[in-house]
C-alpha cells in the first residue's frame, strides 16, 4: 500500500483531476435537492472549489450511488399493435466511473455491509463495479457517532478506495486498491515520509477503536425473548413510523418495485421502501402480519440487530448516528441497544 | 446472480374454476424454447407472474414438473396485477419469473413415505402440483390420502382431475363442502373434522398443510391426538413480496425470508418464529 502526503492545494487539485476520469460527487452542505437531476439529494457534482467537510457523516449517506432511487430493472411498451407489447427487456448496464470524494469510514463500511444481501444481485454490482470511494477519515466525532460501538472506528479504512486523513500539516492519502491506484495514475505525488506515516499511525492508535465486543452479547441472546422484550411497546408508542430513520439509514436497503407508464412506454423501477409504513406487508386480502405501529417500530431494530446478524455475521448498523439526528421523536438506537441488553 | 427479468410467455389457455368467477387457472406456454426446456421446479416452488405496466405477484405453481410443455397457475382476483390478469385473453403475452422458493422435499423427507395431503380453499394450487408428481413417481411413494375442502361444490378448484383422481385405487381421495348443497353426494363437514375421521397413522408419514390460518389451526389437534408431530407436517406461508429472491425483505417473519428460507416450512420451524404471516 502506497501513502501520499498532500497539501490542501495537492489534494483540491487531486480532486479536480478526478473530473477527467468519470463523474465526482462530494457531499453537498445538506439535503436539499440538488438543482441537477442527475445527482441525488444531499450531494453534488464536485465543482473544483476546495473541499470542506463538516465533522461526521455527511448529511445523507452513500447508498445512493449504489441503490439509487428509483433503479430502472426494466423497460417495456404496453402499446397496442406493437409487436414487443408486453416484453420486458433489461436497459444497458451503466459503467460510466463514478468518483465520491468525502464519504466517512461509517458509510465506506455501509457499502460492505448491504453487499452482503445484495452479492447476487446484478444493479448492485454493476454499480459496486463503476464506483470508486475516496473517503476521509474523522479526527473529530459528533455526539451522534458512534461507529466504534459498531465494530468500525474514525480512522478505519475498510470499504474505501482511497482513505485521505488530516495531518498536522497537510494530508496523507492512503492507497487501498488497485481501482485507488488508476485514480491517481499520471500524477505526482510526494510519497509520504517517515514522520508523516508515523503521525497517522499515532493518530490511528489515539483514535477510538472498533469495540463491538460489548454488542456482541446480543447475538447470542435468543431471538424470542428479544422479540417479546416490554420495550417495544414503550417504543411503539414514541415512533411514528414517518420513516426519516430508514431513509437516512446507510445499511437500511429494503425496495419496493412498481411499475410506471408514460403514454405507452413504460419502465419497471425500484426505489426505496421503508418497513415503518402499514403498506410494507399488506397482503392484497387486507390481512396485516405488521399492522400495528409498534411491529413495524421492533421490525427494523431487530432486523439491524438480530435477524441481519444471525443471517450474515456482523450487526446492519455502522454507527453513523444518522437515524438519531433525524428521528423527529428523539429516537436513539444507542438506548435500544442498552435496552435489548438488558433483556434476560 | 439472480435475475430480475421475467421469461416472455404466452397465454395459451384459461379456465374459469369456480362458480363466483373469481378464481381462473391461466395455462402458460413459453416463447423460448430454451427457456422452456431450462424450467425446472419442484411443486410447492412459486414464481412471480408479470404483466408490463402492472407490476409482478407471487404465485405458487399449480403445474407438476411431470407436465413440461406449460405452466399452471390459478389466481384469485383480488388486487391490482390479478385484476388485469384476470381481463387478460388467451394469445396475450405475459411474464414469469423463477421458479422461486424452496417446494416440499419431494425427493427427500418425502420419498418412501406415506403422503397425507390437507387442503383448503384455493390453497390446494401447489398442493394439485404435488399430487401429480406424486401420481407420476407412485412407486416412490407409501399411500396417498389427498383432503380437500371448499364452502361450496361450485368453489371447488380442478374438478374435472377431482374426478378422475376418486376413480383411482391408488389414491384415499376426500373432497368435503363446508355444508349440505342440492346436488352433492359427497362429503360435508369442515377439513379439520374430516382429517380427524380419515388421516392415517402417523407412522412413516408426512403431511402438507396449505390453507385458511384458521383451518391449519383446527386441523393439528385431531392430528396430533392420532399420534402426529409437528416435524411431520409441512405448511407452505405467504407474505407480501416483491422481489422473491431473498433481497427486498418484504416478506420476512421474523429472521425468516418466506420467499428464499420458504414458502415451505416445517410445523417445527414455523412454531419457532413470531406470528408475522
Amino acid at each position: 500500500m502506497q501513502v501520499f502526503k498532500l497539501s490542501q492545494a495537492e489534494l483540491d487539485s487531486m480532486i479536480r483531476h478526478f473530473g477527467s476520469l468519470g463523474m465526482v460527487y462530494t457531499p453537498a452542505a445538506g439535503k436539499q435537492p440538488s438543482a441537477r437531476t442527475d445527482c441525488a439529494p444531499g450531494w453534488q457534482p464536485a465543482d473544483g472549489a476546495p473541499l470542506a467537510l463538516a465533522t461526521g457523516p455527511s448529511a445523507t449517506s452513500v447508498k445512493t450511488f449504489f441503490f439509487p432511487q428509483p433503479e430502472t430493472m426494466q423497460t417495456f411498451s404496453v402499446k397496442n399493435n406493437y409487436p414487443d407489447r408486453g416484453l420486458l427487456r433489461e436497459p444497458e448496464t451503466l459503467t460510466e466511473k463514478q468518483i465520491v470524494v468525502g464519504l466517512r469510514p461509517c458509510d465506506a463500511r455501509s457499502v460492505l455491509l448491504n453487499n452482503l444481501p445484495y452479492r447476487e444481485d446484478p444493479y448492485y454490482q454493476a454499480n459496486m463495479a463503476r464506483t470508486v470511494l475516496v473517503g476521509f477519515t474523522c479526527d473529530a466525532m459528533c455526539s451522534t457517532c458512534f461507529c466504534d460501538r459498531m465494530g468500525g472506528s474514525p480512522m478505519a479504512t475498510e470499504g474505501l478506495d482511497i482513505a485521505v486523513s488530516r495531518l498536522d500539516h497537510g494530508f496523507a492519502a492512503e492507497i487501498l486498491t488497485a481501482r485507488g491506484e488508476e485514480l491517481l495514475a499520471g500524477l505526482k505525488l510526494t510519497p509520504a515520509g517517515i514522520s508523516e506515516l508515523d503521525e497517522l499511525a499515532g493518530r490511528r492508535q489515539a483514535a477510538p477503536q472498533a469495540d463491538a465486543a460489548g454488542l456482541d452479547a446480543l447475538k447470542e441472546r435468543d431471538l424470542n425473548r428479544l422479540y417479546e422484550a416490554p420495550l417495544w411497546q414503550q417504543l411503539g408508542e414514541s415512533c411514528i413510523n414517518c420513516g426519516a430513520c430508514t431513509f437516512v439509514c446507510p445499511t437500511c436497503y429494503c425496495f419496493d418495485v412498481q411499475d410506471e407508464v408514460v403514454r405507452g412506454t413504460g419502465r419497471r423501477i425500484r426505489y426505496w421502501d421503508s418497513c415503518m409504513f402499514p403498506l410494507y406487508s399488506l397482503h392484497t386480502s387486507g390481512h396485516n402480519p405488521r399492522g400495528q405501529k409498534m411491529q413495524r417500530t421492533r421490525n427494523r431494530f431487530m432486523h439491524k440487530l438480530k435477524y441481519f446478524p444471525d443471517r450474515f455475521g456482523p450487526f446492519s448498523c455502522v454507527g453513523c448516528g444518522r437515524c438519531v439526528k433525524d428521528c423527529p421523536v428523539n429516537i436513539d438506537i444507542r438506548e435500544v441497544m442498552g435496552d435489548l441488553l438488558t433483556v434476560e | 446472480m439472480i435475475s430480475y427479468l421475467p421469461y416472455p410467455v404466452r397465454i395459451d389457455d384459461i379456465v374459469v374454476e369456480t362458480e363466483d368467477g373469481n378464481l381462473k387457472t391461466f395455462k402458460l406456454v413459453f416463447e423460448d424454447e430454451a427457456q422452456k426446456l431450462a424450467w425446472r421446479h419442484v411443486p410447492g416452488q412459486f414464481a412471480m407472474l408479470s404483466v408490463a405496466g402492472q407490476g409482478e405477484i407471487p404465485i405458487g405453481i399449480a403445474s407438476s414438473p411431470t407436465e413440461p410443455d406449460h405452466l399452471l397457475f390459478t389466481v384469485s382476483r383480488a388486487g391490482k396485477v390479478t385484476t388485469a390478469l384476470h381481463q387478460m385473453h388467451a394469445g396475450e403475452r405475459m411474464g414469469v419469473r423463477g421458479p422461486l422458493g424452496n417446494g416440499f422435499p419431494i425427493t427427500t423427507d418425502m420419498k418412501g413415505k406415506n403422503i397425507v395431503i390437507i387442503a383448503g380453499g384455493f390453497a390446494v394450487t401447489t398442493l394439485r402440483a404435488t399430487l401429480i408428481y406424486l401420481l407420476a413417481h407412485r412407486q416412490d411413494y407409501g399411500t396417498i390420502t389427498f383432503i380437500y375442502g371448499a364452502r361450496t361444490p361450485g368453489m371447488l378448484l380442478y374438478r374435472e382431475e377431482l374426478k378422475q383422481w376418486a376413480e383411482r385405487s391408488d389414491v384415499d381421495l376426500h373432497v368435503t363442502i363446508d355444508r349440505e348443497a342440492p346436488g352433492w353426494d359427497g362429503l360435508v363437514g369442515f377439513v379439520p373434522t374430516i382429517a380427524g375421521q380419515v388421516a392415517p397413522s402417523p407412522d412413516n408419514s408426512v403431511a402438507l398443510i396449505c390453507g385458511p390460518p384458521i383451518m391449519i389451526k383446527f386441523t393439528m389437534p385431531p392430528l396430533e391426538k392420532i399420534g402426529w408431530t409437528n416435524d411431520q407436517v409441512y405448511l407452505s406461508l405467504e407474505n407480501r413480496m416483491k422481489c422473491g429472491q431473498g433481497v427486498c425483505c418484504h416478506c420476512n417473519v421474523g429472521p425468516k425470508l418466506v420467499c428464499k428460507d420458504g414458502p415451505v416450512f416445517t410445523r417445527t420451524q414455523v412454531n419457532k418464529l413470531p406470528v408475522e404471516y
